[in-house]
Formats: C-alpha cells, sequence, structure tokens
C-alpha cells in the first residue's frame, strides 16, 4: 500500500487474509485526500476484498475516489461482488410502545378467536363422526386408541406404583408416631382418586400424546398434505383430529382409573409391609372414605385434562410457520402450554368442588 | 374469444404487514396449458392457493367456471373441487397412507362407487403415470420423481376439469420431467384438461405452453399466447425467453 499525489497504490493479494492487516495499514492514510485508486498491483481479489474497497470508496465518497487500472480478473470480481448498488431491505416502521402493545392484543385476540373456532370445530365433527363414518379414516379411532392406551398405559402404571408407594411411606412415620396407621387409607385413597392420578395420567398424556398430535399436523402443514387434504373437500380437523380426540376421550377414564388403582395397590404394600395392616382392613378402610363424588370428580376432570391436551396439540400444530424446525418448536410450546393448561383447570375443579361443600 | 375458466381481478394477498401480491388480474382459457412463471419467491405459490381459496384474499375476486369463489360457502366450494385437481410443489402425498390409498382419497370422498370400480379407476390412473408396481408402498419408499407421478395420479382421479401443478418438474431429471410434460400434453389432448402449470424450464415451456403468465414481485408483468411472449419486448420475458433464466 502506497499513497502520491492523492492516488492510493494498493498491492499484492486482496483477501479475506490480507484485509485485515490493510484495514489496520490504512489508518495512517486518514483524513488524507484521496480520488484516485489503483489497483495496478492486485493479484486476486474475493468478496472480501471487494467488501474492503465498497467501505473504501463509501468513506472518501466526499472525493468520489475512482478504482483504475484493473486487470481483467479484478475487474470482473468487482462487478459480481460490489454491494455499492444494493439497497438495504427497507426495515418495518419504528414501533410506537403503545402500538405495539395494541398490537399484541390484536393479535392475542385472534389467536383466542381461532383457537374458540377450532374447539367448535373439533366438538362439531367429533359429535357428526360418532353417526357419519363415511369419510373417516378406516379403523382409525381403534388405532389411535390403542396408540394412546396401551403404549401410555405400561409407564402410566409404573409411575403411578411408585408414586403410590412413596406418598405411603412419606406419612407412615408420621402415622405411626400417633398409632394412626389406619389413616395411610385415607390418604392415598382419596389423594389418587382425586388429584394424583388424573394428574399423572395428564401429564404423560400431554408430553406423549399432544407433543406427538402437535408435531404430526405441523409435519403435515409443511408438507402442505393439510392443503391437499382441503383440495380434496376433507376438513382437516375431522380427518386427523377427530379420531385422536374421540379415541382420547375412550382411553383417559381407563387411563386414570388404572393409574389410580395401581397407585393404591403402591400404597397397600406400604401398609402391609410397615404399618402392619392387613389387606383386608386396608380395603375396607378405602371404601369407606371414598365417595361417589370423588370418583366421579377424578374421572369427571380427567376428561377436561385429555380435551385440553388434544385441542392445544392441534392449536399449535396448525399454527406452525417455516419447515423442520418450525416443527420443533411448536411441539415443545405444545407439551408446555398443555402441561400448563392441566395444571389450571386442575386449580379451577378444586376450587369449585371443595370449596362449595 | 373464448370465455375464460377462471378468473382473476385485482386479487391482493398479504402476510402480515409484507404485499405478496399486488392487483393480480389474469384469466385462464379452457382446454389450453397455461404456464405461470417467474423467479422464486416472486409468489406463483400463493397466487395459486388463493384462487384455490387456501388463502383467503384480503381483497379481489375469483371466479371459477364463472362463479365466484371468494364468497361462496364451503359447501358449495368443497363440491366444486370435485372439478379441480391440485399437484402440490412436494407431492403432499399422505405419509401413513399407501399410494393406492392416497389416490382413493378423493375417489371415496367425492363418489359413492363401488370399492371394485374405484380400484379400477385407481389402477388406470396409476398405470398412466406409470407406476402400477408401486400401489402398495408408502409415499416414504418413492423417490422424488414417483412421488410427483404419483400425486399426479391422485389429482387427476376425479378426471378434474381443470388441473393446477405447482412445480411439478423442480427437482426432477430432464428426462423425467421430459416424460412428464408428455403426460401433461396427454391429459390436455385426450381428456380435455385445462391445464395450470408452475414451472421454470424453458426447456419445457416451448414443448407444453399454450399462454404464458409472468409474474415478477407479486405482478403481473406479461400475459398473452407463447407466440406472444417470445416477440415481447418487455425486458425480464425477453430475457427469460432468450437464455432460460431471469435477468
Ligand atoms: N406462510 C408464509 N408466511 C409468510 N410469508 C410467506 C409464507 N409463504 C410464502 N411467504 C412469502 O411469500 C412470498 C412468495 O412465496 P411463494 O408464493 O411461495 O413464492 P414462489 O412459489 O413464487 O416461489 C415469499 O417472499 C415468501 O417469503
Ligand atoms: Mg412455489
Amino acid at each position: 500500500m502506497k499513497y502520491e499525489n492523492q492516488i492510493l497504490f494498493l498491492d499484492g493479494k486482496l483477501t479475506k487474509f490480507t484485509v485485515p492487516d490493510l484495514l489496520h495499514e490504512l489508518l495512517q492514510y486518514k483524513g488524507k485526500k484521496i480520488n484516485t485508486i489503483d489497483l495496478s498491483g492486485v493479484s486476486s481479489i474475493d468478496s472480501a476484498g471487494t467488501a474492503f474497497l465498497d467501505e473504501l470508496v463509501l468513506n472518501l465518497q466526499d472525493f468520489k475516489p475512482q478504482l483504475v487500472n484493473m486487470s481483467k480478473i479484478v475487474e470482473s470480481a468487482v462487478s459480481t461482488f460490489s454491494s455499492l448498488s444494493i439497497k438495504k431491505p427497507v426495515s418495518g416502521r419504528k414501533e410506537n410502545f403503545f402500538i405495539s402493545i395494541g398490537e399484541g392484543l390484536l393479535r392475542w385476540r385472534d389467536s383466542v378467536r381461532e383457537a374458540i373456532y377450532m374447539v367448535a370445530d373439533i366438538f362439531y365433527w367429533s359429535f357428526v363422526g360418532l353417526f357419519n363414518r363415511k369419510n373417516q379414516r378406516k379403523g382409525s379411532i381403534i388405532q389411535q386408541s390403542l396408540i394412546i392406551g396401551v403404549d401410555a398405559g405400561g409407564i402410566i402404571a409404573l409411575l403411578s406404583f411408585i408414586l403410590g408407594l412413596i406418598l405411603a411411606l412419606q406419612s407412615a412415620a408420621q402415622l405411626r408416631q400417633f398409632g394412626a396407621n389406619i389413616f395411610v387409607a385415607d390418604l392415598i385413597a382419596i389423594s389418587m382418586v382425586t388429584e394424583m392420578g388424573p394428574i399423572l395420567t395428564a401429564i404423560i398424556l400431554a408430553g406423549r400424546s399432544g407433543s406427538s398430535i402437535a408435531s404430526e399436523i405441523a409435519t403435515m402443514k409443511v408438507t402442505e398434505e393439510i392443503d391437499a387434504l382441503r383440495m380434496m373437500a376433507i376438513n382437516p380437523i375431522r380427518y386427523v383430529v377427530v379420531p385422536k380426540f374421540l379415541a382420547i376421550t375412550i382411553c383417559i377414564p381407563l387411563l386414570v382409573t388404572l393409574s389410580t388403582l395401581v397407585g393404591i395397590f403402591g400404597g397397600l404394600l406400604i401398609a402391609i409391609t410397615y404399618l402392619d395392616l392387613s389387606a383386608v382392613v386396608f380395603f375396607d378402610r378405602v371404601f369407606e372414605v371414598l365417595t361417589t363424588k370423588d370418583v366421579l370428580v377424578g374421572l369427571g376432570k380427567s376428561f377436561f385434562f385429555a380435551w385440553a391436551i388434544v385441542i392445544i396439540g392441534s392449536y399449535y400444530g396448525f399454527k406452525v410457520k417455516g419447515g423442520a424446525e418450525g416443527v420443533g418448536k411448536v411441539t415443545t410450546q405444545s407439551v408446555v402450554a398443555s402441561i400448563f393448561w392441566v395444571i389450571i383447570l386442575d386449580a379451577i375443579s378444586s376450587l369449585i368442588f371443595y370449596f362449595k361443600v | 374469444m373464448k370465455e375464460p375458466i377462471i378468473s382473476v381481478r385485482d386479487l391482493v394477498s398479504k402476510f402480515g404487514e409484507q404485499t405478496i401480491l399486488h392487483d393480480v388480474s389474469l384469466d385462464i382459457y379452457p382446454r389450453e396449458i397455461t404456464v405461470i412463471l417467474g423467479r422464486s419467491g416472486c409468489g406463483k405459490t400463493t397466487l395459486v392457493k388463493n384462487i384455490l381459496q387456501l388463502f383467503q384474499p384480503n381483497s379481489g375476486s375469483v371466479k371459477i367456471f364463472n362463479k365466484e369463489v371468494t364468497t361462496m360457502d364451503e359447501l358449495e366450494f368443497n363440491s366444486m373441487l370435485s372439478k379441480i385437481g391440485m399437484l402440490f410443489q412436494n407431492g403432499a402425498l399422505l405419509n401413513s397412507l399407501t399410494i393406492f390409498d392416497n389416490v382413493s382419497i378423493p375417489l371415496e370422498q367425492h363418489t359413492e362407487l363401488s370399492v371394485d370400480i374405484i380400484a379400477r379407476m385407481i389402477r388406470v390412473k396409476l398405470k398412466l403415470v406409470d407406476l402400477t408396481q408401486a400401489e402398495n408402498m408408502l409415499p416414504a419408499e418413492l423417490s422424488g420423481g414417483m412421488k410427483k407421478r404419483a400425486a399426479l395420479a391422485r389429482a387427476i382421479a376425479l378426471d378434474p376439469v381443470i388441473l393446477i401443478c405447482d412445480e411439478p418438474s423442480a427437482g426432477l431429471d430432464p428426462l423425467t420431467s421430459a416424460s412428464l410434460d408428455e403426460l401433461i400434453l396427454k391429459l390436455k389432448n385426450l381428456l380435455k384438461m385445462t391445464i395450470v402449470i408452475v414451472t421454470h424450464e424453458l426447456a419445457s415451456i416451448h414443448r407444453i405452453a399454450d399462454r404464458i403468465i409472468f409474474l415478477d414481485e407479486g405482478r403481473v408483468l406479461f400475459s398473452g399466447t407463447l407466440q406472444e411472449a417470445k416477440k415481447t419486448s418487455i425486458p425480464e420475458v425477453e430475457t427469460f425467453f432468450r437464455v432460460g433464466k431471469f435477468g
């Protein structure tokens, strides 16, 4: 690099490896008047070198510098890589704080409306689907029930057993101090039936079925399968969501019952081995304390959990944007959202049923 | 002049703030092959999906078979769909169903035909696209070209009056894409279909196109017959027909 008579001479290679040094070297000519950049000594140049020249020209634009003596190769590289003629995309307008809050609210209103439409659609087509089987995937409800029920049954049973065991064990020591051994039956029965059974089942279903519903729908959306269904005059909700909705409605009471029974057996194990109770005494007590209402409330709310899982999974699935990474994103979101809503629904039902009586 | 079979007027389509289609107007004429051209991202797929009501246009009118579809109720539109076949860019076969079952969906959906008749119709369509051997395979087991052909078989299962293909030859080798062109010509000549094709391939355009609609950044730059397109002086269109690339 050389400077003479308002001419800057560049030489050697002008590439991504040399540009950092050149920038450094350039500092010494800062403020000098340069109206010509002579490139006769430049042997090779790449896009980094061209970007360097572009920057140079822009910084010196008061002097209107000319690039001169370019070899053929350099000239063609410069004309290919030069970014001077590229306009920056106009960025979105600057948002006022209140406008962005307002738009956020509007978006939220739109998504609530979409969700409500979808819920209405799902319930409508599930109801119609019960009576009119035409245009439904053959055997899909049974198949889906097996996928949801049988596959999740094992893990739900195992976890419920452990949970029942832990609950009984944690309380056993305290109960023994007061000679209140028998109350372990109350504790296990009521907590499993009204709370632990439904919520454990729902959380596992949210992780397994909710995520698979969201990812299946999202994949179908990004591969245009949903559009293809609509072009064949098939309602995608009816075809994809309704079989899962009906299947989960069939499965959830069975799974909750399974979870509750196994959990109680876990408690029984502790009662027998650690609290010196007999199975007969234990079950007598269980049936004594449990009311029909407890059982109905436990089963009843589990339906709402199940529907929330399907609806939220579908909602996020249809909301997908972009390609494969979009699918992953909505799947995660749907699991988080459905666990959140299961717990909120549980809280609401507790408020309704336990404050009133 | 023939009556158009699809007629679009001042169609505007937006994704959020971004306007994708600006006042697009065009006509598709019966029993012709109309090619929609334009560099990728200029809004061709968006246009097609707006015509088919897969996206709701922000404003403008779309008439198919002389009926306004933007305000049509779902039931009426669905019954119209039995006369329209669509081949999506990546086939969009349902992944959990075999090729045979995929082709059977529109037949089961729109007709009351018996299973035997439907099976025959499916086999004829699979023969037409040369996929007889693949009927029990799943989409994941097929190559890209086979998927496109299977999807084409599904799109023409009901012998539609209008067939719309979004980039049928994208990602296919020249031989396969030439045979697809032949098939499309056959559909036009034998079955008298009206065909709309989104494509970039100059060779293919010369083989099959009757009419050209040239899109640029969501606007119609040119529309007219192939002959007119070859002679036009609109720079972008002229460049495309000279070198087969977008300038
Ligand atoms: N679902 C979408 N959300 C937001 N923008 C989209 C979406 N689909 C397409 N676009 C935008 O619309 C424009 C046109 O896309 P498209 O119609 O797919 O182009 P083409 O089919 O001509 O390649 C592109 O700029 C793209 O970024
Ligand atoms: Mg496209």
